[in-house]
């Protein structure tokens, strides 16, 4: 679920704004990625300006890139993220957005409807009562930040994988593209978008996903960091080229399995 | 080859040994730097480390260099975890360490009696501090590698006691490595022909 700025217990409100502030790509970072790079150019960027710091942030993006090929070798479709009992469920689950938690999209459930685009062979919007009518499977499992915390929650609905199956999606293809309620969006590659425990999760603890949590629907990836699980789904499409994401374009990792 | 020159008493630190050991220093360096940025998102103390003394500027920008140094200080250590096994170095330098000559040493090192005449052979509190800092770098990127994917090497993050567990783990095993670090230095700095030797060899 989560992208940014979570409220978790015993961490100083005073420490997360300060935090927050930072964490956004202020011009500030350029000039401490430009400290950074002489030393790291030094190893690693044989033959450039060492003082380009623009070099330094490319060569960083390549290595980043690199590792998301590293990393889709190392994710085994079959490996099963833990799963947890009730009682380990973290309450209450931290409200971790970009946004502030009353600044959280409305969506309308009874207007809504889930937009299908690209190598999809149905792509007759579907309803949430449709939704709602599919077979549901729930896991409680550890969501994990890219900041670091980590919260067990209790998702509940539907196999992407089955969905997929069910509206004739090419599963050949490449990539899956959501985009949400406010603007947010990212892509995910198809291995992810196939695992079993990847769901359209339409409830949180046996509720209704309530708005916070990204009502009406969001994509639970138990295999990625929380900000490559967009909430307030509103549309998605089966891609061969990569869309890219609200925060992977910002310098994120993007393929970012865990 | 190596051996043969150290019995000669010429060679202290073989190439293999000073080369490894830039190179871990500048992985080192950015790893510990970056991974403070990386902290700071989530703290786990009633601290944060000054953006003065981190790397990246921000978290994906700190994200960036660590997951890149990670390759230096892994691959690099590998080998030189293969070589220090493989020519006996570890064995004839680090080994045996008891406890009666390390708290004998130190208290000859705090009294400042302790000898660096030649170079090429440890006193029981270096053996300790270099076995120890192998050791905690072992745990650093085992234990990093366990909350990098908490999924794919569940496993390894299990060993750790999970995936809290593990972020703790990796904290302390950094800060182990900071301490022997200024130490090490200080030390160095105090004895500079011992920096001589890692830089030239003798």
């Amino acid at each position: 679920m989560s992208r940014k700025r979570k409220i978790i217990p015993g961490v100083d409100p005073k420490l997360l704004i300060k935090d927050a502030a930072k964490l956004l790509p202020d011009p500030a970072r350029r000039s401490f990625l430009r400290g950074a790079a002489s030393l790291g150019a030094l190893t690693m960027l044989t033959g450039c300006d060492i003082l380009n710091s623009d070099g330094a942030e490319n060569v960083l993006r390549k290595i980043s890139q690199f590792n998301d090929g590293a990393q889709a070798l190392l994710f085994n479709p079959n490996t099963l993220a833990p799963t947890y009992p009730e009682s380990a469920i973290t309450r209450p689950f931290p409200f971790n957005a970009y946004y502030s938690e009353d600044e959280a999209p409305a969506v309308d459930g009874d207007s809504f409807k889930l937009v299908l685009n690209g190598l999809i062979g149905n792509k007759t919007p579907w309803t949430l009562r449709e939704l709602y009518a599919l077979p549901m499977e729930k896991q409680i499992t550890r969501h994990v930040c890219v900041e670091g915390w980590s919260a067990i929650g209790s998702w509940t609905g539907v196999r992407l994988s089955d969905f997929l199956k069910r509206i004739d999606a090419d599963t050949k293809a490449k990539y899956i593209w959501f985009r949400c309620a406010e603007g947010y969006s990212n892509t995910i590659d198809m291995p992810t978008a196939l695992h079993p425990q990847t769901q359209i999760a339409l409830k949180f603890d046996n509720e209704i996903l309530p708005r916070r949590y990204g009502f009406p629907m969001k994509i639970r990836m138990p295999t990625k960091l929380g900000f490559k699980q967009p909430k307030h789904v509103v549309e998605m499409a089966v891609l061969n080229e990569d869309r890219g994401g609200y925060w992977e374009n910002q310098g994120y990792n993007w393929f970012s399995g865990l | 080859m190596a051996a043969t020159q150290e019995a000669n008493g010429k060679v202290i630190h073989p190439v293999w040994v000073r080369i490894t050991h830039w190179l871990n220093a500048i992985a080192m360096l950015l790893m510990i730097g970056s991974g403070w940025q990386i902290y700071n998102a989530s703290p786990l103390f009633d601290f944060s480390f000054s953006r003065s003394i981190t790397i990246g500027g921000w978290l994906a920008g700190a994200l960036q260099w660590h997951f890149a140094a990670m390759w230096l200080l892994a691959i690099n250590g590998a080998i030189y975890l293969i070589l220090g096994f493989a020519t006996g170095r570890f064995r004839r330098k680090l080994w045996p360490i008891s406890p009666r000559a390390v708290i004998a040493d130190g208290i000859a090192a705090l009294k400042g009696k302790l000898s660096h005449e030649d170079l090429s052979v440890y006193n029981a509190v270096q053996k300790l501090l270099y076995a120890g800092v192998i050791l905690a770098g072992v745990v650093v990127v085992l234990s990093g590698l366990s909350i990098w994917k908490p999924v794919q090497l569940q496993w390894l993050t299990a060993l750790f006691g999970g995936y809290d567990a593990a972020r703790y783990v990796h904290f302390f095993a950094m800060a182990a490595i900071v301490g022997f670090l200024v130490v090490h230095v200080a030390l160095a700095l105090l004895v500079p022909k011992s920096l001589r030797a890692m830089i030239a060899g003798r």
